[in-house]
């Protein structure tokens, strides 16, 4: 007995949270997953579910939803064609690159998969954006995505970096930035939302007084698309900084010193030695600002309920609506696609972009 | 000295409530008693619009029967689905969820809902007759069976700044076309004395809040001609959309257009955001429910007395639903015209309206039933509707026809006279417009024409385009809930029965 105790310790331990996991994180999966091939109605007793195939999926990339998660299609533009076979081409010279040199099957799987996703991902750009055709809420997630993280990381690790030297006040300056990150992202969304009211939000005479009194941003697409990225930039720049900061403070001076001692220059210093000390980390950052922005619902529902038309609705926002209509197989559906978007890019960034370069710095 | 006058005042009063102790006797639980020990749970929108009313009336409630009414809160958005999820699955932790009377089809269709027939029947106090008829007999009943429980009448109408008019020489308007022309010739006015540049026409039209109301209260004028029982969304046997035609194609149109003389922000802006725009002062024609009248005389309002209300704009021109066409309005064609100009007044919404759980148990059910009664009958809901806070709009017709208690909420006896005329007017047309009751109501109009007009608005797609994609969406929903029975429950919810 003593000695199989001994021997299932370990596992006897892990089972309690193991099944926490399964219950609340695996089986909901699970669950949404077999959602989206169903149809379901509430109604006395229960549930009623029909099983419907591929439907909800196919609704979304070819039928009446198409253009609200994909966008709409006509002819593709001239600038269209270019850039689409442009991109194709590189995305096939990047796999033969890969079958010629060091190929596996594990490897040749998970990059035929980010090969699939980013081709469809280009030509989606090109039919749409590069089109003059509205995009769908894909093509506005990953706005929100590339280009706010993309702003995100800069301010945020800029801010980092120059709190990490000697400056006075750098405390004062740590709190002041992370406070953004403690507010709720519902209460972010009024808050710029009563900014940027220009005819009678609080700082409704300072856009009058810069002309803009009678711009609507909420009525134009980029607009509000940029000021949603504006708000979200806003809240998430602290984690970003505060993330940054320790990173920066935890190269070592000795290192910094040798190389001061050594007449590099400030570039050379942070190129050579802060910069791939930190790369780790600023790749961490980098993963988990971009599921979080992946997943972005907040901002859009309460700044512009995802309008003008469609174009600030993300993903999330539009798996949100169709389930607050109860239609839980095309929530579930769309959940999912968002999932697949996520853990692709996701990975993919990781291990062919962060995880390569790491490698060959090592 | 003062001391003195200090103990003196404290023996006055104390002696007064001792007095009034022996004289007037608290009114306790214990009132009569027989729910001592009841919890009633109901479930609505967040206050103080609508539940914050229920919350004092609860107490009152709580005083005279022992019931223990507990009023929770959900967002709007998703106050239908929480009930519907609670009851079906057997949850029951709601006993009454008040919600847009149009949803609770979907709720009776599924056998959620308790019958009040026999409840009704024992009650010598809830005066059904004093209650308008589109309310008692559409709003309540389902089927020829009552299951909801009026709260709040709700219908748009079209207010208009009655100072601003007159002094531009302006009658109010009666048809949309002369609703662009009153608000072209106004716009631009300083209309509270501010010196700014006010708007002609005041139309929420931000998507996801209640622009999909509005499209209809403009539409229906056009696509209804024959009387309730017509409807505006279906073709009665087929149930074949009756969306993709010029009437719908005119009215999106007139809606677009409107926003030329609206602050420039209007495709961001809800019910709240015009609300605050008319009572500041700030609009010279404005589309609302009955709200604006109470509102227009609260504490910090700019239109006291300077506001008018008439029935919403109607057509010179109706649908033909063989051919899809627009014609003129004739004897034939608009048998309820007036001035050959044909009204079809939008019951948006419906109104707030009390279901009972069927599930619940016999005494809450019953405590529940008294409840909603004793906040239906006119001694609480006359005053009820006569503050703008609580979001109630009147449906009793003794709210209607006596302007005293108007009055004495603080509208001039003119203002009081104006407002309840255009809901008279309003609520008794008999080519009144009923909001979808059927199930997918939800889908139909919250998602689907809300959305499709939301991108017609913003330049996205044109009129042809979003009319196209919200028949072809609406035949998608009809076909998925069953064609036929989604037939019959439409021919159900306008009165038809054979």
């Amino acid at each position: 007995m003593n000695e199989w105790i001994d021997r299932n310790m370990g596992r006897v331990f892990l089972a309690p949270a193991v099944t926490l996991i399964l219950v609340f994180s695996i089986f909901p999966l699970v669950a949404s997953l077999l959602l989206s091939f169903t149809r379901v109605r509430l109604s006395g007793g229960g549930f009623k579910i029909r099983f419907v195939g591929w439907k909800n999926f196919e609704k979304q990339f070819f039928g009446s939803e198409q253009f609200h998660l994909i966008g709409t299609f006509t002819e593709i533009s001239v600038l269209g064609w270019i850039v689409g076979l442009a991109f194709t081409a590189v995305l096939l010279g990047w796999i033969i690159k890969y079958i010629r040199s060091h190929f596996t099957w594990v490897g040749f799987i998970g990059r035929m998969i980010t090969f699939a996703m980013a081709l469809g991902l280009c030509w989606l750009f090109s039919a749409t954006l590069l089109s003059g055709n509205p995009f769908g809420t894909v093509g506005v997630t990953l706005f929100y995505v590339f280009v706010g993280c993309g702003i995100q990381f800069l301010i945020g690790t800029s801010l980092a970096f120059a709190c990490s030297q000697r400056i006075m006040g750098k405390n004062a300056f740590r709190v002041i930035f992370f406070v953004p990150m403690m507010i709720t992202p519902i209460g972010v969304g009024y808050i710029f939302r009563m900014m940027a009211d220009t005819t009678k939000g609080p700082f409704a005479d300072v856009w009058q007084w810069v002309g803009l009194g009678e711009f609507a941003w909420a009525t134009n697409p980029w607009a509000a698309r940029i000021f949603i990225v504006v708000a979200d930039s806003w809240q998430w720049i602290p984690f970003v900084f505060i993330m940054m900061l320790a990173a920066f403070e935890s190269v070592p001076r000795d290192l910094t010193e040798a190389a001061e001692l050594d007449c590099a220059g400030p570039w050379q210093k942070f190129r050579e030695i802060i910069w791939p000390h930190v790369l780790p980390i600023a790749a961490t950052v980098m993963l988990i600002r971009a599921i979080e922005a992946f997943k972005i619902v907040d901002l859009p529902n309460i700044m512009t309920s995802g309008g003008p038309g469609i174009a600030t609705e993300s993903v999330s926002l539009q798996a949100y609506y169709a389930w607050r209509s109860l239609d839980l197989g095309a929530a579930s559906a769309i959940a999912y696609i968002l999932l697949f978007v996520t853990v692709v890019t996701c990975a993919s960034f990781f291990n062919l972009v962060i995880h390569s370069r790491i490698r060959k710095q090592r | 000295m003062l001391k003195i006058n200090v103990v003196r005042n404290l023996i006055k009063v104390s002696a007064l409530i001792v007095a009034g102790g022996v004289v007037f006797p608290p009114l306790t639980a214990s009132a009569d008693g027989h729910y001592d020990g009841v919890v009633v749970n109901i479930l609505t929108r967040p206050g103080p619009v609508i539940a914050g009313r229920i919350v004092d009336r609860a107490e009152e409630f709580k005083e005279m029967t022992g019931a223990e009414i507990r009023v929770a809160e959900a967002p709007f958005a998703e106050l239908f689905q929480k009930i519907l999820t609670d009851w079906a699955t057997g949850t029951n932790s709601i006993d009454v969820g008040v919600f847009a009377s149009g949803w609770g089809i979907e709720l009776v269709g599924g056998d959620l809902v308790e019958n009040l027939d026999p409840y009704l029947a024992k009650d010598d106090k809830i005066d059904l007759d004093d209650i308008a008829p589109y309310f008692r007999d559409f709003n309540q009943k389902v089927s020829g069976s009552t299951y909801f429980i009026t709260l709040d009448g709700d219908f748009q109408m079209l207010y208009y700044r009655t100072d601003v008019l007159a002094a531009n020489g302006l009658e109010p308007p009666r048809t949309w076309e002369e609703y662009l022309d009153v608000a072209s010739k106004i716009h631009g006015q300083d209309m509270n004395g501010d010196g700014e540049a006010d708007y002609g026409s005041c139309i929420f039209k931000k998507r996801n809040a209640q622009s999909y109301f509005a499209i209809q209260s403009v539409a229906a004028s056009r696509v209804q001609s024959m009387g309730t029982s017509e409807g505006i969304y279906f073709h009665h046997e087929s149930m074949k959309p009756k969306i993709n035609n010029e009437a719908w194609d005119k009215s999106f149109e007139l809606y677009k257009a409107t926003g030329e003389y609206g602050p420039p922000d209007e495709l961001n802006q809800d019910i709240g955001d015009t609300r605050g725009l008319v009572v500041g002062g700030r609009c010279g024609l404005a589309i609302d429910w009955g709200d604006i009248g109470p509102l227009s005389i609260e504490e910090g309002s700019m239109i006291k007395d300077k506001i008018g209300a008439v029935i919403m704009p109607g057509s010179t021109e109706v649908l033909d639903p063989e051919t899809g066409e627009l014609v003129a309005c004739d004897a034939n064609t608009c048998p309820h015209a007036i001035d050959g100009i044909n009204y079809a007044p939008f019951a948006a919404f419906g109104g707030w309206t009390a279901a009972i759980n069927k599930g619940s148990g016999d005494k809450a059910k019953q405590a529940a039933y008294d409840f909603l009664s004793y906040m239906n009958q006119a001694a609480q809901s006359n005053v009820d509707v006569t503050m703008g806070w609580t979001g109630y709009n009147p449906y009793r017709n003794s709210q209607l026809n006596d302007t005293a208690a108007w009055v004495d909420a603080g509208f001039s006896q003119e203002a009081a006279e104006n407002y309840l005329g255009a809901i008279k007017e309003s609520l008794n047309h008999p080519n009144m417009a009923s909001d979808f009751r059927i199930p997918g109501a939800q889908q139909y109009t919250g998602v689907v024409l809300d959305r499709e007009l939301a991108r017609y608005l913003a330049g996205e797609i044109t009129v042809e385009q979003a009319l196209e994609n919200i028949e072809e969406a609406w035949e998608e929903i009809t076909d998925d809930f069953g064609r036929e029975e989604q037939a019959e429950l439409y021919r159900l919810s306008l009165g038809i029965t054979n």
